[in-house]
């Protein structure tokens, strides 16, 4: 096998070419930097596409009264006050500006009677807040960058994958990767590194997520040194298809219930009056997918395991252009013609509130030239995340993170990569091929994902993630003997697996080892042993860092900002009443 | 359980050949999950792209039964249930290993196409039904099957010429864009090609988003390439006598 690589250099490599990577790439490409943008997939196929009921922002357009700070306070209440709170700030403050921006450079959102972005109800957002694009919306920002970003000079580099950040000391200094196509080796030079790698779902085995989200930023970032912040915060959307067994986990936007979608149980009962009947439907994530696990679990659930999620009232026009790609969904998939009857859904493993520990207003991790933005970064949603509030994330923070880079590449110098780190990545490999009796990546793979999903799912309690603790330190030492016979290189889908698998390792250790420390229930975390909010955890962040071959788990207390106690304060007080 | 066959094509841009597998059908099951399954038990090595599964991302393009597919899309119980299923890789693009194709030539295209540039008057107050059309043009998800089944592309391999219907629709997405000021109709006519089109209606066929791509965005581009670029009175002539240039310039 021929291990030689090709080398490039460029003032910041970008990981992740979804809405964070992108936006950090034009930011960076627009400060004058030479920008490579690295992509496992094809460019414009990461999983911002899936997104698809807006993008939250206080434009207040058809709700006039909207401001940041109402937005602000929604996404720490969704949060359970465990947020940064000067990343909530920033992201309330400049997320209009982002969508405005995002409208100059070709995104066609929905329009108002007026002619202005149309905005739609979300779950806990207190006035209609997302503009969006029927429900494609996370396409539109995809291809809205895309097509802004191929013509300033970023350099893309797609389908190929980062195994490995390189260090010269204490900073990053490249990266090591190989090509899907040819297999061959990469490395890429650069004085500042962002990881916008977005989500880990490929963890658990029900998932919305595609192949890709195997929290490769996430692993790649605590391996050079980077903390993982609030891990044990895993969203489980309450609404995924249960239903054909072919597309179990896949998203049913939450827009259906954002346009007048009722949920019931097999008796028929809008069983949302019993857990939220304030907000009823447009509850916060984390309570909805508990109630319909809890509706299903009770034996009020639909044939297929779930619960019914029914948008017919609303006529079979509305119905086909506010949610075309639902319709379409059901139609072809299941069988199922949405405008006339309901859907059947469950929750599906969505999204990693959980990620790298950054600063709020660069994007910085604590190792030196690292930065991240997106789903791969903790902090910004707290123990829960909003629905919108996730693509307004990857453009506020994806700008800033190119900025944060953009300001250290001016003062960093050339990036100095040591023969020794490269040779030993491209060991690791290599390492793939040729091992007597390996260990089938797929099967472990599969082993993985149950165990998350039954000992580290929606509900958890002690005994359960002790036992997944232990299940992951077998799983590790089989990963060590995890080999492919095939011994080719070109475009090898189960010798990729064999890497990614690493990530999903680390990722799946750091939730399991979060959740095990914090003893009590809030937001996407509930322990059955510890039902109850407890004040001391409401006050405090889980913190992961690498310690040699182990993890060490830290608490610390959540970072606030005193000229935002007001705002806290009065939310805290109006949810009171 | 029943179990059927899958004839999928291995090989690289030596060759290659079908190869077959025995797969275990579920109800309710797509092409793209037999292929994972032929991944998982038979041949881990089996090169395919795939992301959303949802067909929203449209990478999993590939000829299922000689028609180009989305295999996240293309149920099993819709094909003919006592034959074998067949599975190709797209044949209008160079074969990197198995289903997969070298497409990069669309993201060449693409990037000769100027951006969206708005005018400096441009206030962004633009109502739904001006925008209706481009946002019908903005579902495609670039899956490149309408790309795969043009004539042009697919049996005349006029690449140079010819920008295909995808992006054909991306400059009329553009072009009717409200806010827009560039004009690329001189593109169109030169590089873009659009003359080559001879609205046969496959990629309007194909396109899993049900974009009308020949009607609502070819056609009016030929229009206004018309309009501006060829005189009116030979185009009256040209109707009167029944002959038109677009559709005897290419794909006899």
């Amino acid at each position: 096998m021929n291990n030689k690589y090709e080398t490039h250099e460029h003032d910041v490599i970008i990981i992740g070419a979804g809405g964070a990577g992108l936006r950090a790439a034009i930011e960076c490409s627009a400060a004058g930097l030479k920008t490579a943008m690295i992509c496992k997939s094809l460019l414009g196929k990461a999983h911002t596409v899936m997104a698809e009921g807006g993008i939250a922002a206080s434009l207040a357009n058809v709700d006039s009264q909207d401001n940041w700070q109402t937005h602000f306070q929604d996404t720490i209440f969704g949060g359970k006050y465990l947020n940064n709170w000067r990343m909530a700030e920033l992201h309330a403050r400049e997320a209009p500006e982002r969508v405005r921006e995002l409208e100059r450079w070709g995104a066609v959102f929905d329009r108002t009677p007026e002619g202005k972005i149309l905005q739609r109800a979300f779950g806990g957002h207190t006035y209609k807040r997302l503009a969006h694009v029927g429900d494609r919306t996370g396409l539109e920002l995809i291809r809205t960058l895309q097509d802004k970003g191929i013509h300033q000079g970023i350099d893309v580099f797609m389908e190929c994958t980062i195994t490995r950040l390189l260090k010269d000391g204490e900073r990053v200094c490249g990266a090591f990767g190989y090509w899907r196509e040819t297999g061959r080796f990469v490395v890429f030079k650069a004085k500042a590194i962002v990881l916008s790698t977005g989500g880990l779902g490929r963890c658990y085995k029900i998932t919305s997520n595609s192949w890709e989200g195997t929290g490769d930023g996430h692993a790649l970032g605590f391996d050079a040194g980077a903390e993982l912040l609030d891990m044990e915060f895993v969203q489980f959307h309450p609404t995924g298809m249960v239903w054909p067994p072919g597309v179990q986990g896949l998203l049913v936007t939450e827009a259906v219930r954002g346009e007048g979608g009722m949920l019931r149980n097999n008796k028929g009962e809008r069983f949302m009056e019993k857990y939220d009947p304030k907000r009823m439907e447009l509850s916060t994530r984390d309570v909805v997918a508990r109630a319909i696990y809890t509706e299903v679990k009770e034996g009020r659930g639909s044939p297929h395991g779930g619960c019914f999620l029914d948008i017919s009232h609303r006529g079979a026009a509305y119905v086909k252009q506010k949610l075309p790609s639902m319709y379409h969904q059901f139609k072809e998939l299941a069988d199922v013609d949405i405008t006339q009857e309901p859907m059947e859904v469950g929750p599906t493993c969505h999204y990693a509130m959980g990620g790298l520990k950054v600063t709020a207003d660069n994007g910085a991790t604590c190792v030196p030239g690292l930065y991240a933005a997106g789903e791969c970064t903790g902090g910004m949603n707290g123990a829960n995340r909003l629905g919108g509030n996730s693509l307004s994330d990857l453009l506020v923070f994806g700008r800033r993170a190119g900025m944060g880079a953009a300001e250290y590449v001016r003062r960093a110098p050339a990036p100095k990569v040591d023969d020794a780190g490269v040779e030993n990545a491209a060991a690791e490999m290599t390492g793939f091929f040729g091992r007597p009796n390996a260990e089938d990546p797929y099967k472990l793979h599969l082993d993985l994902q149950n165990a998350m999903q039954s000992l580290v799912g929606i509900f958890r309690e002690e005994k359960d993630l002790t036992a997944a603790i232990a299940k992951l330190e077998e799983f590790r030492h089989r990963a060590e003997n995890v080999g492919v016979v095939e011994g080719q290189r070109m475009f090898n889908p189960g010798w990729h697996l064999c890497r990614d698998l690493r990530n999903m390792l680390t990722c799946a250790e750091a939730i399991a080892r979060a959740a095990l420390l914090r003893q009590e229930s809030r937001g996407a975390h509930s322990r059955i042993d510890f039902p109850k909010y407890d004040d001391y955890w409401g006050e405090h962040n889980i913190v992961i860092k690498k310690d040699g071959q182990t993890m060490k788990v830290e608490r610390c207390p959540v970072v606030k900002t005193a000229e935002l106690q007001p705002l806290v304060d009065d939310k805290k007080a109006k949810e009171k009443k | 359980m029943s179990q059927r066959t899958f004839k999928v094509w291995r090989g690289d841009p030596n060759g290659g050949a079908f190869v077959d597998y025995r797969v275990e059908v579920e109800e309710g099951m797509v092409v793209l999950d037999a292929i994972h399954q032929i991944q998982r038990e038979h041949a881990p090595d089996l090169a395919c792209r795939w992301n959303c599964k949802a067909a929203k991302c449209g990478s999993c393009s590939a000829e299922v039964n000689g028609k180009p597919r989305l295999m996240c899309k293309t149920r099993l119980d819709a094909l003919p249930p006592h034959e074998a299923v067949s599975v190709s890789p797209m044949k209008t693009f160079p074969i990197i290993r198995d289903l997969v194709t070298d497409v990069s030539w669309n993201y060449t295209v693409n990037k000769k196409i100027p951006p969206f540039t708005p005018g400096p008057d441009a206030n962004f107050l633009m109502q739904q039904r001006d925008v209706d059309r481009v946002q019908e043009f903005r579902k495609c998800i670039e899956c490149f099957l309408c790309q795969d089944v043009c004539h042009v592309l697919r049996e005349h391999d006029l690449k140079p010429q010819f920008f295909g219907p995808r992006f054909l629709v991306r400059v009329a997405s553009l072009e009717m864009h409200p806010m827009d000021s560039l004009d690329r109709l001189k593109l169109l006519k030169d590089e873009g090609g659009v003359g080559l089109c001879n609205i046969t209606k496959c990629c309007t066929e194909v396109c899993p988003e049900e974009i009308h791509i020949t009607d609502n965005a070819i056609i009016p581009l030929k229009e206004r390439v018309v309009d501006k670029y060829y005189d009116p009175l030979r185009i009256v002539l040209r109707v009167l006598t029944g002959g038109d240039k677009d559709r005897q310039s290419a794909g006899r």
